[in-house]
């Protein structure tokens, strides 16, 4: 028998399979939410491995780990890079071995040029003196290496995303990049652009750098992968190999989204009246980017006792057409109908938009729900002073008994309805900002996202509330990127992709599935 | 929904004067330095602090300061700041000037013509800001170089005076004097006794119904002690007051103006939505507020209690000078600052402002009378702004 020392052993196996990295039962929670448990995740030298997953599945959350945004210790498990053990603390020491991640929004500083940009932290320099001719030159040969034609000076603000992104590539290559991540690359691509980039990485693998490509578009998947990861639920489902098997979109749809539904949604009677709110041929332009449409003749409506879901990707509009509905907070040059039982109605700001019965819960409750800095008390009846108050003067004691009601019909946890809104959980915050808009007694709840970054306890009694809604004659209109939460709640399904509705699905049709499908199909049309 | 027990309606909600304490901790603090500092001075100036004829001195030299704070706190609460007020102090004194003495207009419509002069400038200002975007800062330091310079030309580089008799009583006038009381005057100690008397009743008042509805007040001993102590200290000053020439008017006038602030500030709902857009504008909004509106009023207000500071400020040097309110709004935004409000927004209370102000006037006015220079002064009060917000700093890390 022959005696290696175990590290030595442990690389002189990994070599032979040839194993770049490997992460090893990895869990990573936040309080209150286990976003990774036990994944396995095992990348082949040179090769494309695409990380595929629903929104929240994890898969940023394990490019993080492995970048050490989240440093050694703050996760269980092992990453395992070239045969040996390594504990990231910074970002810095994970880059100094050739680990480059490049995340969705993008990290380039707009008003510098591109050679800037390319050695910002990592200047070509003697003592601080920048040696402008040699960072340019290195510039050229790194962006003829990305297919880039542009002068190293123009400054990043005035290419593309399409070739913003191929600078961030560039910079990766500076670094002598060995592991390349790209999270979402084609995400704001157009498909021309998104060819490009996948063809640079088809280059990339020949001449032997790996890359982890973190994507929703099974399509790209299917043309560039050699292995797929799928992760649900912040578990590794399976890992499949493109080139042992033929890969349909179907068998890695069913991965990602097949689950069982449990009873993690509370049962209500359904009792379904009339057409509450109906919205008609609703178009909207984006609030910037003043000529590009970001809804198209959008036709939603909602009836009495019926909770409506809209389903749809990151990026699909959602809450765009939301926002725009509500007071127009959203975009520019904004067309179409508003019928609140059966009634034109003028939305054109917040203040007209609750009046004829309209609430919208957003889904960043941090910065667009909450003055964080105020008590329960204050924010719950900030959508409704004229509640709390006889001729603009407020009165104390109705306040707080209005505030003291919601905690208690709500189950906030709190210390009292004085408690600073910045202080509770993000579950009683969300409970904090249904009770403004219930207080503003609505006939259509807008929820956006109504139980992000919640625990599943949370997410029950949210539920509940909003059955209890629907019950008492009440219209919910619910965005949701879960798939699961939507199946469990809504009475129907409309589904979007890049500002249109491509499906509506009745509760009997809906599946994880069809949905997808829709999506999927869409994009394809295009 | 699920009926759950109300959590404990009928516990006490008294709670212990030391935790009462802590958690209003910040007005505490500014009102013992006030204290503070006015015994240091009576001690250090060997008593000539306290007295009538410097304590009416006291009220007369701050007044302005403090009119302007409390428009200068909902200003800052509002997530805004405004450095054109010693401008405007400038140019509406300076147009109270032509009117009163050069035109000889009345002086009751030049005033309520400077009052809306004033309006004018906030608005203005207000428009860029609040419908515009530009930033505060930029636009009232444009303001501060514009109104200064429109000082210097109205006037033609001159000094207008002096004022009518009737139009200086607003920063120089006693109110009447009703009875002959000898050295006393009666309608002033009148005053000064009622008053007290009215605010203890109300505090004690707002103690019960607090209680009733479960909010948690102070333990009565405390609570008794701690208006006493105040009371008393009001009366003791209104009976100094009263024993020279009594109330100034414009004593009067800040009284009532701190009292309506307040109000507003903790009891209406313009006052809630002041502070809820200093605290997240976009969360004020998309709760149906119109933010726009709201900010361009509190600008418009902050002119018009600047136009009335310029009155009071140009009445009381008996001449419209192109330096006058020169450096103001540093003070006016330092007594803010000093008392409690936050340069981030949301954060801070018409008495701390108040506090502020009266901390800044007696250091202004203990230092002048020792003899210390201009020079030790200013550093002086540059490090008690300092100390006061590092002090708010640290709290807040600490809770």
């Amino acid at each position: 028998m022959i005696v290696v020392p175990r590290s030595g052993w442990r690389r002189w196996i990994l070599i032979m399979d040839n194993i770049i990295l490997e992460m090893r039962d990895i869990t990573k929670t936040f309080p209150g939410v286990k976003a990774l448990e036990n994944v396995n995740l095992k990348v082949r030298q040179g090769e494309i491995h695409a990380l595929v997953g629903e929104n929240g599945a994890g898969k940023s959350t394990l490019m993080k780990v492995l970048s050490g945004v989240y440093p050694a210790g703050s996760y269980d498990g092992d990453i395992v890079y070239e045969g040996e053990v390594r504990n990231f603390k910074v970002i810095k020491d994970s880059e100094a071995i050739g680990i480059i991640i490049i995340h969705q929004e993008l990290a380039l500083v707009p008003l510098l040029s591109i050679a800037e940009n390319i050695f910002l932290g990592n200047e070509v320099a003697t003592n601080g003196v920048i040696r402008w001719q040699e960072a340019f030159s290195k510039t050229r040969g790194l962006l003829a290496k990305v297919g880039l034609k542009e002068s190293p000076e123009t400054l990043v603000t005035n290419i593309g995303v399409g070739k913003q992104q191929l600078v961030e590539i560039a910079k990766a290559l500076s670094k002598s990049v060995k592991l390349l991540i790209l999270d979402e690359p084609t995400a704001s691509l157009n498909e021309k652009d998104s060819d490009a980039l996948l063809n640079l990485l088809i280059e990339f693998r020949n001449q032997g750098i790996t890359s982890i490509i973190i994507t929703h578009k099974l399509n790209e998947v299917r043309k560039v992968a050699d292995q797929i990861t799928v992760l649900r639920d912040g578990m590794t489902v399976k890992t499949l190999n493109c080139h042992e098997e033929e890969i349909s979109e179907d068998i890695i749809i069913k991965n990602m989204v097949g689950r069982e539904l449990a009873d993690r949604y509370p049962p209500r009677s359904v009792a379904i009246g009339e057409t509450v709110l109906e919205v008609k041929n609703w178009n909207a332009f984006h609030q910037h980017h003043r000529d590009r449409q970001v809804l198209h003749d959008i036709n939603v409506n909602v009836r009495r006792g019926e909770v409506v879901g809209i389903a749809g990707l990151m990026g699909a509009g959602r809450t765009e057409f939301a926002m725009s509905v509500f007071g127009k907070s959203y975009g520019h040059r904004i067309s179409g109908d508003v019928f609140m039982d059966g009634k034109l109605v003028d939305v054109s700001t917040v203040r007209k938009a609750i009046d004829v019965g309209l609430a919208y819960v957003t889904e960043d409750r941090k910065h667009l729900g909450l003055v964080l800095n105020d008590s329960i008390m204050h924010n719950t009846s900030l959508a409704n002073l004229a509640g709390i108050s006889n001729a603009t003067v407020i009165d104390n004691h109705k306040e707080s008994d209005v505030a003291t009601d919601f905690r208690s019909k709500l189950r906030i946890r709190s210390s009292g309805i004085f408690q600073e809104a910045v202080n509770l959980s993000g579950g009683n915050q969300q409970k904090v900002v249904l009770s403004k808009w219930l207080f503003s007694d609505p006939e259509v709840l807008i929820l956006d996202e109504p139980t992000r970054g919640i625990d599943v306890g949370a997410k029950y009694e949210i539920y509940s509330i909003i059955n209890q809604l629907a019950a008492d004659g009440k219209g919910v209109l619910m965005i949701s990127s879960e798939m699961p939460e939507l199946l469990g709640t809504c009475d129907r399904i409309y589904v979007m992709n890049e500002g249109r509705i491509v499906a509506e699905l009745s509760k009997e049709e809906a599946s994880q599935e069809t949905i997808m499908r829709a999506i999927m199909r869409s994009g394809e049309k295009k | 929904m699920t009926p759950v027990t109300p959590p404990a309606a009928e516990e006490s909600h008294v709670v212990s004067a030391f935790d009462y304490v802590r958690g209003n901790i910040r007005e505490y603090g500014m009102l013992i330095v006030l204290v503070a500092i006015m015994v240091f001075f009576q001690f250090y100036t060997g008593g000539i602090l306290f007295k009538p004829v410097n304590l009416t001195n006291l009220v007369l030299q701050n007044s302005f300061i403090v009119i302007m704070a409390l428009g200068m706190l909902l200003v800052i609460v509002a997530g805004h700041i405004d450095l054109s007020v010693g401008s405007v102090v400038g140019f509406v004194g300076a147009i109270a000037g032509i009117l009163t003495v050069q035109y000889q207009m009345n002086f009751i419509l030049a005033a309520l013509l400077c009052l809306v002069v004033g309006g004018i400038i906030g608005a203005a200002q207000g428009y860029f800001i609040a419908y515009h975007k530009i930033p505060s800062f930029i636009v009232t330091l444009a303001g501060m170089l514009v109104f200064r310079g429109l000082t210097l030309f109205v006037l033609g580089g001159k000094n207008i005076g002096p004022f009518p008799k009737d139009f200086q009583l607003i920063s120089t006038g006693f109110i009447p004097d009703f009875f002959d009381m000898g050295t006393i005057h009666s309608t002033s100690i009148i005053l000064s006794i009622v008053m007290p008397l009215v605010l203890f009743i109300m505090a004690l008042r707002r103690r019960k119904s607090n209680e009733s509805h479960g909010i948690d007040v102070e333990p009565m001993s405390f609570f008794l002690i701690q208006n006493l102590i105040i009371c008393g200290a009001l009366l003791f000053l209104g009976y100094q007051l009263s024993s020279d020439k009594g109330l100034p008017n414009v004593l009067i006038i800040m009284v009532i103006l701190i009292a309506a602030y307040a109000f507003i500030t903790r009891q209406t709902t313009i006052g809630r939505r002041v502070y809820a857009m200093g605290g997240n504008e976009k969360a004020t909004k998309l709760s149906g507020i119109n933010t726009e509106r709201l900010s361009f009023f509190t600008f418009v207000n902050m002119g018009a209690l600047a136009g009335l500071a310029g009155m009071i400020v140009a009445t009381r040097l008996n001449s419209a000078t192109p330096k006058a309110g020169v450096g103001n709004e540093l003070d006016v935004i330092a007594a803010c600052f000093i008392g409690g409000a936050s340069a981030s927004g949301g954060v801070g209370k018409i008495t701390g402002a108040v506090i502020g102000a009266f901390i800044m006037g007696v250091m202004n006015n203990g230092m002048s009378i020792v003899g210390l220079g201009i020079d030790f002064q200013q550093m002086v009060k540059g490090l008690v702004l300092l100390a006061a917000v590092f002090f708010d700093v640290y709290n807040k890390n600490k809770g």
